[in-house]
């Protein structure tokens, strides 16, 4: 047998919900502390303020950019590298006066040669309205999720892949907050394009579930679940693995401005199959979802009925 | 078995050749080049090619091609020093009903562009560029209403000499009577002529009336100053040269700016929050200037007033000429090299200007500079406007003739600031003062990196995916990847048609449509496989397997779309750029990866014996 046709063994993962469970608890545990104790980096998008990329013919002096900034009064500065030594990050705090301007008076002040590659300047009242319409994005994603699914399925099914997003979208605000890695916009649609693509995955397994339900004799709910979960178990995989590629392509090779999106991405896309696995399908098992659940009610039943 | 009727496979032929055919104009680079178009009224015609044409080759600048396009010119370069050249050029030669802008235009086949093909439009974070988000001060807005009305009201009340005193408390006119009848008369006169006016609900007592503005009123004033300050914008931007500016409204009180390819950010700062005019008044020459600014009690129908270094100087309160009777001014520099402004005035203007200095010939003339700003500052966690004025003299001058309507001002601090002010005096004056409240700005070398990284790791993604495929798939895997590779361009085109903007989060979008469009693929060959192991039949294997993963496919996708139409709606700037790509892959997704994949395996197998399937 070659790699290439292996056969994926059969798993009890139903039995190993138990580790599962556990391992989730704990992700979750650490990751709640770590927003609740250093919350996330936020960017400017949220908090406001200035955001000043340049670029320097040689290798810049990252002290002597600081001692300019604080001998012009500028507070809370923060000056780093941005991808390579030529290139540097300046992000400021919002200034007791802060206007537009002011990117245009630091330019100015760091000298002639250097190349103006990026400025953002977020106003303190466009920060809290993006963070308060980000919230509501997330918010009304998940709204429209649990309607969907529990229309197409069964509320159980809604609860459980509800519960594995939410899951998803903590642990992986948590990897944020645990690495500190700048939150911006970009990683909030990387969020968002999280939700869809761990729902995507729990979906793919629950429909199984549906039909195993439907096509066999058996009422047991757990090895229905179990078999569910292997016979998709090829497919999340290698969905997980493709997606992967072009997400690691990305991050690698679609420069610094896309890198924590890419990230965002990378750290949802393993969390979301993950959780497809273990976390929606126990959600349901617990929530006790049954034969009977799936049967469809006497209406569809006749529309079934009468396809050819 | 597992055949498609004719029609159906000519139907998929036709979708994949317009597609092809739209996303076609995306391979084509685009020239340098030079947008001239004309300002206000004036559409630029056959003849004005012909004048540049004669002015470029007298100055022997080379270039591509030069000709009318949707009422602009377009003037293409080989390289970006003879572009540059000409429009300094160019700038020089034509008049002011001209805009000269710097331009990437796309080289498309003219066959192509006959049939609307066109190339994606680029996002400022890929081409460089500016944008902006502007408020109005909608506050000051309502505040000048008031104070306009305050006016109107004494006005008509006065005829009849009613009232015994008006105030202005906030925004409120408080008005009050000697005698309750004369207040019932007031109100009747106030209801026939001044409807925007109305009482304030239970303010009313014997002898007092307290009146507000509308609401209907003050939000016309406030669409009217919106409206006027995007004019405003407009004329500013055309006068920066920007080939094809956005300025347009966003929400009640916003403007959104997007200058793409504008370099000098810092400029195009100063000249559009600007609210600045020009005042002109006579020197107080008969009190004496000391004695007021040690005593600080100012003459009346006089008003203290500064130069920039703080030497102050008494003024007339009554105004001759403001900037809103200044119809042209242009820099320039006088016999010393020192910057100055030619004004024009209006008649109007023209004329008191006349009759002042006639009347006042050898007495001095004083120019004041206003600017308006505001700013939103953070003040003990709150935001708060913060609203300031500053009045200037730039010079005080002994009227040495008569004149009119045209006239020089000097006495400005450098060349730069002549410039400016002359533009802002062209494009008049906004009606309330703006704030930028929101920048991007992409300089030019960081778009052109974000393209090339963009476009790489679409490539090596994609790369990756179809090998990847090919090799775990095998024959089923070449059909996913020619799916998939048809997704790709069926995605282009469509943002192509759409003239949506690609940024580069879009292209983050298309690179995950790609990594998940395979999705659908994989779930019908894992399902196949399933089926063979079942022992089925080979062909119906094919048609169980894609029959039993279809309602996957579309509830998986349909949840996912869910939660990209969210992200578009709530979503600015990136997050929705990455929304359109992302689905828009997603339908497209469906289609290529079910149907198309569906007709090609149908091609290679359908209707004949086959023993063994290469999956």
């Amino acid at each position: 047998m070659s790699l290439r046709t292996f056969k994926l063994p059969t798993i009890d993962f139903i039995n190993k919900r138990k580790y599962a469970m556990i391992f989730s608890a704990l992700l979750l545990i650490v990751s709640i502390i770590s927003i609740g104790l250093q919350g996330l980096k936020l960017g400017i998008d949220f908090t406001g303020g200035t955001l000043i990329e340049v670029g320097y013919q040689q290798t810049a002096d990252l002290q002597d950019i600081r001692t300019k900034l604080a001998s012009a009064n500028y507070t809370g500065t923060n000056v780093q590298y941005f991808g390579s030594d030529t290139e540097v990050l300046i992000h400021l705090e919002p200034q007791a006066s802060s206007s537009a301007k002011l990117s245009s008076s630091i330019i100015q002040m760091l000298g002639d040669d250097i190349d103006m590659r990026r400025v953002e300047f977020v106003g303190p009242k466009v920060g809290e309205e993006l963070t308060n319409d980000g919230g509501l994005a997330l918010l009304y994603a998940l709204i429209g999720i649990l309607i969907y699914v529990a229309f197409r399925f069964e509320y159980r099914f809604a609860l459980g892949s509800i519960t594995a997003l939410i899951h998803d979208v903590i642990i992986t605000l948590g990897v944020f907050s645990i690495l500190q890695i700048e939150f911006d916009l970009t990683v909030l649609a990387a969020i968002l394009a999280v939700i869809g693509y761990s729902l995507n995955d729990t979906i793919v397994v629950f429909d199984r579930i549906r039909e195993n339900f439907l096509s066999t004799r058996h009422t047991e709910p757990m090895p229905i679940v179990n078999d569910a979960l292997n016979q998709t178990l090829a497919r999340t995989l290698m969905t997980s693995l493709t997606t992967l590629l072009v997400l690691l392509a990305l991050f690698y090779l679609g420069g610094e401005v896309i890198h924590s999106f890419a990230g965002a991405l990378i750290i949802g896309v393993l969390i979301g199959t993950y959780s497809s696995i273990f976390v929606a399908s126990s959600m349901i098992l617990v929530l006790g979802i049954s034969k009977e659940d799936m049967l469809p009610s006497e209406k569809e039943k006749k529309e079934i009925d009468a396809r050819p | 078995m597992n055949h498609y009727p004719i029609w159906k496979n000519i139907l998929i032929g036709f979708f994949l050749f317009i597609s092809v055919l739209y996303a076609l104009p995306n391979i084509y680079g685009s020239d340098l080049a030079i947008q001239i178009s004309g300002t206000g009224d004036y559409v630029v015609q056959d003849r004005d090619v012909k004048k540049i044409k004669n002015t470029l080759v007298d100055k022997e600048i080379d270039y591509k091609s030069i000709g009318l396009v949707n009422r602009n010119i377009l003037i293409r370069f080989e390289d970006s020093q003879s572009q540059l050249s000409s429009k300094t050029l160019l700038k020089n030669t034509l008049s002011r009903n001209y805009v000269v802008a710097l331009n990437l235009a796309p080289s498309i086949p003219q066959w192509l562009s006959n049939i609307g093909g066109k190339a994606m439009s680029l996002g400022l974070d890929l081409r460089g560029g500016v944008h902006f988000l502007l408020e109005v001060d909608m506050e000051a807005v309502v505040s000048m209403a008031v104070d306009r009305y305050y006016n109107e009201l004494r006005t008509i009340l006065r005829e009849d000499r009613l009232y015994k005193s008006i105030r202005k408390e906030d925004n409120l006119l408080v008005v009050s009577f000697k005698t309750e009848s004369l207040k019932t008369q007031a109100k009747q006169l106030i209801k026939d002529e001044l409807s925007d006016l109305v009482v304030v609900e239970g303010s009313e007592t014997d002898l007092q009336l307290s009146l507000e503005i509308s609401s209907s009123a003050q939000s016309a004033a406030k669409s009217g100053a919106l409206k006027q300050n995007i004019t405003t914008l407009r004329n500013r931007v055309n006068e920066l040269g920007v080939a094809e500016p956005i300025i347009q409204q966003q929400g009640s009180e916003r403007i959104v700016v997007q200058l793409p390819g504008v370099q000098d950010t810092a400029r195009a700062k100063e000249i559009l929050g600007a609210v600045a005019t020009l005042e002109f008044r006579l020197v107080d020459e008969k009190n004496d200037l000391q004695t007021a600014v040690q005593s600080g009690k100012i003459p009346v129908g006089s008003k203290l007033y500064k130069f920039k270094d703080d030497t102050p100087l008494l003024l007339k309160s009554a105004v001759i000429v403001t900037g809103e009777n200044i119809v042209d001014a242009a820099s320039s520099v006088d016999q010393d090299n020192s910057p100055m402004v030619s004004i024009t005035l209006d008649n109007a203007g023209g004329r008191t200007m006349l009759e002042t200095t006639k009347e006042f010939l050898h007495h001095r003339m004083a120019v004041v500079y206003i600017e308006n700003k505001v700013e939103t500052i953070v003040e003990d966690g709150n935001t708060v406007k913060k609203r300031s004025k500053t009045q200037d003299i730039i010079n005080a001058a002994v009227i040495q003739g008569t004149f009119s309507n045209r006239f020089q001002i000097t006495g400005l601090d450098s060349a730069r600031e002549a410039r400016n002010l002359a533009l802002l005096l062209r494009a008049g004056s906004l009606s309330a003062p703006i704030e930028i409240i929101e920048e991007r700005t992409i300089g030019p070398s960081l778009g052109a990196d974000n393209i090339q990284k963009g476009l790489i790791s679409v490539l090596v993604g994609f790369s990756l995916v179809l090998l990847f495929m090919g090799w775990r798939y095998r024959v089923f895997g070449l059909v996913a990847n020619l799916a998939l590779t048809l997704n790709l361009v069926t995605i282009v085109s469509i943002l192509s048609m759409l003239q949506a903007t690609l940024t580069l989060p879009g292209i983050a979008g298309i690179v995950l449509t790609v990594g998940m469009a395979v999705d659908a693929n994989v779930l019908i060959f894992e399902r196949i496989k399933e089926e063979l192991q079942l022992n089925k039949n080979i062909q119906k294997a094919i048609s169980t397997g894609y029959a039993k993963a279809l309602l996957t496919i579309a509830d998986a996708n349909i949840t996912t779309l869910i939660a990209s139409l969210v992200l578009f709606s709530f979503g600015t700037g990136p997050v929705k750029g990455f929304a359109v790509t992302l689905s828009i892959g997603i339908i497209t997704s469906m289609f290529t990866a079910i149907v198309v994949s569906r007709a090609v395996i149908n091609l290679i197998y359908g209707d004949r014996k086959v023993e063994e399937l290469a999956i």
